[in-house]
């Protein structure tokens, strides 16, 4: 049934994203891919709406895939699905289990569970990257366009770090980028 | 019921007026929850943030969870998160039923191509920053590189394996190395 294979999915997606706004999405992108409930092409096209929405991230795109799957009682329970972890694990924390995070097997099961997020997140950032530069139709050759826009927002967006000591915010890089875009293609 | 009334108001704004949500959150909630209506103190604050850290989904969700609690129970921490998810929710719901055909415009079309590759840096951007985070210790970077590989693997060639259950293998390991280790140093002690 969908309603359920929604609420699954978007309860597993609030179960495992650590780390906050970007991190999350390769985990969302793996479970709405697997399901068949977005494409590549709308996902991207979802976080730069999300960037331009209020909320978080992950609950704008919980959001917009259960209405888009199953109306309004499927974005109420998408909604609620990736929302419901962090709250009852937030609950329990500052109720019952003050000292659970402290606790040396909970601790070891996230020491194991967040190099391997970040390995996940790199992995899904790379090969993002490469499907960017990359055109795989006949043999694979160089998307020279795809590279001058990287190249730019590669140094913005990491020369900013660098230089003027402050973090450029994503919405700014994605604006930046939507231009180079128009310009470029 | 006033105060349930506040609270639901008072992160109703903030899930309004946050966009791209994360830790561009933080200086509202302090200026609302710690320095106007004196919720919670400072340090309450920052030690939910780390807190934060270690468990899941959006710290705005977190902190909204944790400070409806704290002033009134149960019903205060539903109220609370609601009010903070409800701006985000009607807003997609509002633009999922209108936003359809806009990728076939030209010139969107291409936008969205340069955006593609931003959202790329930004995710690349993430793993780095968290990279720098880890422990240089053997164990957590041979689960981020094994990590790494696999997931490269099961992207590239499309394998039907989900992140998730790696997440898990990656946990199970780390167990079953903690406690192989703290056997053998109990028996090491035992043998003294």
């Amino acid at each position: 049934m969908i309603y359920w294979e929604l609420f699954l999915g978007f309860f597993k997606v609030g179960c495992f994203s650590f780390g906050g706004a970007y991190s999350s999405i390769p985990l969302i992108r793996d479970v709405v891919l697997s399901y068949g409930w977005l494409s590549d092409e709308m996902i991207t096209y979802m976080i730069a709406v999300s960037e331009s929405t209020p909320g978080p991230i992950m609950v704008n795109l919980a959001t917009y895939v259960g209405s888009n799957q199953g109306g309004l009682l499927g974005a109420v329970i998408t909604t609620i699905a990736v929302v419901l972890p962090a709250f009852i694990i937030i609950l329990l924390i500052t109720s019952l289990l003050k000292t659970v995070l402290e606790n040396k097997y909970v601790k070891t099961i996230l020491d194991g569970l967040i190099p391997c997020i970040i390995g996940i997140i790199l992995a899904t950032g790379c090969y993002m990257m490469i499907t960017n530069l990359f055109i795989f139709k006949t043999g694979i050759s160089l998307n020279l366009q795809s590279i001058i826009i990287a190249a730019i927002l590669i140094i913005i967006s990491f020369g900013s770090n660098k230089f003027l000591k402050k973090s450029i915010s994503p919405i700014f890089l994605i604006i930046i980028a939507a231009f180079l875009g128009i310009i470029v293609f | 019921m006033k105060l349930l009334f506040n609270l639901f108001l008072t992160f109703f704004k903030i899930g309004l007026f946050t966009f791209g949500g994360g830790y561009a959150m933080i200086p509202i909630i302090e200026q609302t929850c710690v320095k106007n209506n004196k919720w919670i103190t400072h340090d309450e604050m920052m030690n939910l943030t780390i807190v934060a850290e270690s468990t899941p989904g959006p710290i705005a969700i977190n902190l909204a969870t944790f400070v409806g609690y704290r002033q009134k129970g149960l019903i205060g921490s539903i109220v609370s998160t609601f009010g903070v998810v409800l701006p985000s929710f009607l807003v997609i719901y509002i633009i999922s039923m209108y936003l359809n055909n806009f990728l076939e415009i030209t010139i969107i079309a291409k936008a969205f191509k340069g955006i593609k590759i931003a959202v790329s840096v930004l995710i690349l951007k993430v793993a780095i920053n968290m990279i720098k985070k880890i422990p240089k210790k053997p164990v957590p970077l041979i689960i981020m590189l094994s990590s790494f590989l696999t997931m490269l693997l099961i992207n590239i060639f499309a394998w039907n394996f989900s992140s998730i259950s790696l997440m898990l293998i990656a946990a199970a390991v780390n167990l079953v190395i903690f406690i192989v280790k703290n056997n053998s140093k109990s028996k090491g002690e035992a043998v003294k």
